[in-house]
This record gives structure tokens, C-alpha cells and sequence, in this order.
């Protein structure tokens, strides 16, 4: 008798918000629709960007910012599993994120990262949408270990969400189980070189760019 | 008190008249769903056995499930596990939340994740599923892949 393998039928993951890519850049940048200041403000960006010779006043701008924005990532303390016991090593004085400028903070509000370190179930996902949902714009996440990555050994489970960007947009992945304090840190770096290229203005760069 | 096994065994021989199992500290008994809880109650308050170990089922596909609960007289050092068939298709078992706390989480956990209706218990709701959960996903027949749109 010739024994099968069972092949999984895992259904397409249902976006709520954004359907693609483009969308989901565009959900990232978006902002409030009855911000009238931050649309003024915008509006006269993009003027300044498309006089001649005012794009070298934008981008400017847009390092400058960007230097702050990436200089002060506050992760917001989001453990749920065994990752979190890495994620608290790379926090802690070994190897001391803080040197980046990534400070731990216990409030979403305050936050502009956070890190899905572990398994997330189905039972949590709800609350780690309103936990991202209340972290304010511009936002990242960056999701740790093969669990929060695809489900990992228990993608084939009753219980959990296969992938946590099913629930949440996910900026970088870092591969483990549990990766390492080392591994982390790297891919806090590669979050750090993403946001050092956020722009609202012009062309934005993609991922074919030459760097 | 001194309750060794090979004198529980005895002592549920006589009043039963089903057969005990002794393995080392640990009695085995099976018996018809009828005598649950009559053998809970007399395993507690005669034997001793007061600690409330733990409760759970075996899904046996066509021959039904199998519920297999632990108690123990920990001052005695005695390990009695108690094991009931439901039959097929059945799931009503009697609850033993009325003589032992201990059981009440057991058996809410043990409807959740085979379905076991425990007849008795004061509020048999899911406890770790969430509560518009549909199925019971420790039973053998249960799709591991069952769509839960958005999450998987």
C-alpha cells in the first residue's frame, strides 16, 4: 500500500485592507482623511519637490527625517512565545539594541515597531491587530521566527494563523527557531536601512534599485 | 492511611464487582459509563483519593470515545486511573465537577477539544477555543486545514 503524504489545502490568506502590494505600500503611507494639516503640508512637499531644483530641498528633508525616524525605532515589549525570551537577550545589555536607539516601550501608543516574536494563535491574532491598530503612523513590523513567519512546525495545527502577515502588514522577516539575539539585531538593521529609504515624495525606490 | 494498591484493587473488586488492574502504585479501572461517577465518589471519600490529577479522552473513530481521568491519594502514594467507553456515536458522559473542583476546567477542556457533553457540570462552555469555534479539533476526523478566514 503506497503511504501519501497529506497535502494540505491552505486557502489563500484573506487581506481586509490591502490586496496587493502597491496597496499595501499605499496602506503604509496613508494617513487620516480629515487630516487637512498633514494634506497641506504634503501638498506643498510636492511642490517644492516638483520645482526645478526643489527636489534637492525635499530630499534633504526626507534623510534628515529619515536619520531621526530610524535613529529612534521604539519597539513596543509584544512577546508571545519562546521568541520573546531572545527578543528580551537582544533588549538586554549583551547585545543592547539600544545602541541603535530601539528602546523597549510598554505602550503601543508610543511605539513605532513592533516585533511578532512567537507562535501567534488564532485566539491572539484579534489582539495583536488592535495592538498594531493603535500604534501610530509611520509603523513597522518586523516578524520574528518561523512561527510568525509561516506558522513553522505548527502551520499544520488546529489553532494557528500561517503567517502573521495574514493579520498584519510585515516588513521584514527573520528566519530561526528561535533566531538569535544576532539574528534579530540583523534584521533590526535591515529595518533600519528600509526606513532609511521611506519617502512620501518622487519616485520611491524598490527592491530592484541598485543601492 | 495506609490504602495499598492490591488493596484498592480489592476493595473496588468487592464493591463493584469490576476487575483493577494493579501495576506497581497504579490501578487501572474500566468500567461502564453507568458507574462513573459512583466510582469517583467511592475512589474519594473511601479511598482517599483526593487530589483531582486529571481528566481527558481518547477518540477511538468507529468504537467511540474514551474518557480517562486520574485520581490520587497522594498521602498514601496511591494512583488510581479510571477509564469509561461512551460507545459510539456517544457523547454524554456524566460530570464529575460536583465531587471534585479539580474537574470542572478538565472537563470543560475535554468538551472543547472532543466534544464530550458531561452531564452535570455546572457551566460546560469552551475554555481555550474561542467561542464562535466550530468543531472539535482533537477528534480524528477533525480537518486540520478546516478554513478559519482571515487567519488560515
Amino acid at each position: 500500500m503506497e503511504v501519501k503524504p497529506p497535502t494540505p489545502q491552505i486557502p489563500a490568506p484573506v487581506w481586509t485592507e490591502f490586496k496587493d502590494l502597491q496597496e499595501w505600500e499605499k496602506y503604509h503611507q496613508e494617513r487620516a482623511t480629515d487630516d487637512k494639516t498633514s494634506d497641506t503640508l504634503a501638498a506643498i512637499a510636492d511642490a517644492i519637490h516638483h520645482m526645478p531644483g526643489g527636489w534637492i530641498v525635499t530630499t534633504t528633508t526626507e534623510k534628515i527625517f529619515n536619520w531621526a525616524r530610524k535613529s529612534s525605532i521604539w519597539p513596543v515589549t509584544f512577546g508571545l512565545a519562546c521568541c520573546a525570551i531572545e527578543m528580551m537577550a537582544t533588549f538586554a545589555s549583551r547585545f543592547d539594541v539600544e545602541r541603535f536607539g530601539m528602546v523597549p516601550w510598554a505602550s503601543p501608543r508610543h511605539s513605532d515597531l513592533m516585533i511578532v516574536s512567537g507562535t501567534v494563535t488564532i485566539k491572539m491574532a484579534p489582539m495583536l491587530k488592535r495592538i498594531y491598530d493603535q500604534m501610530p503612523d509611520p509603523k513597522w513590523v518586523v516578524s520574528m521566527g518561523s512561527c510568525a513567519n509561516s506558522g513553522g512546525p505548527f502551520r499544520h495545527g488546529y489553532h494557528v494563523v500561517k503567517g502573521v502577515d495574514r493579520v498584519v502588514p510585515v516588513d521584514v522577516y527573520v528566519p530561526g527557531c528561535p533566531p538569535t539575539p544576532d539574528s534579530l539585531m540583523y534584521g533590526l538593521l535591515k529595518l533600519q536601512e528600509q526606513v532609511g529609504e521611506f519617502q512620501k515624495t518622487g519616485k520611491r525606490p524598490t527592491a530592484s534599485d541598485p543601492k | 492511611m495506609s490504602t495499598t494498591a492490591a488493596d484498592a484493587s480489592a476493595r473496588i473488586r468487592e464493591t463493584f464487582g469490576v476487575e483493577a488492574a494493579v501495576d506497581g502504585a497504579m490501578v487501572t479501572v474500566v468500567v461502564p459509563r453507568e458507574l462513573w461517577t459512583e466510582l469517583a465518589h467511592f475512589t474519594n471519600r473511601v479511598l482517599g483519593c483526593r487530589y483531582f490529577n486529571w481528566l481527558s479522552a481518547i477518540d477511538w473513530k468507529e468504537h467511540g470515545l474514551e474518557v480517562v481521568c486520574r485520581l490520587e491519594n497522594l498521602d498514601a502514594g496511591l494512583v488510581l486511573t479510571m477509564r469509561t467507553r461512551l460507545g459510539p456515536g456517544e457523547t454524554r458522559c456524566p460530570s464529575l465537577a460536583g465531587l471534585c473542583r479539580g474537574a470542572d476546567w478538565m472537563e470543560r477542556e475535554c468538551y472543547d477539544m472532543f466534544g464530550v457533553r458531561f452531564e452535570g457540570h455546572p457551566d460546560l462552555r469552551r475554555i481555550l477555543l474561542s467561542e464562535d469555534w466550530e468543531g472539535y479539533p482533537l477528534r480524528k476526523d477533525y480537518a486540520v486545514d478546516t478554513p478559519f478566514a482571515p487567519y488560515r
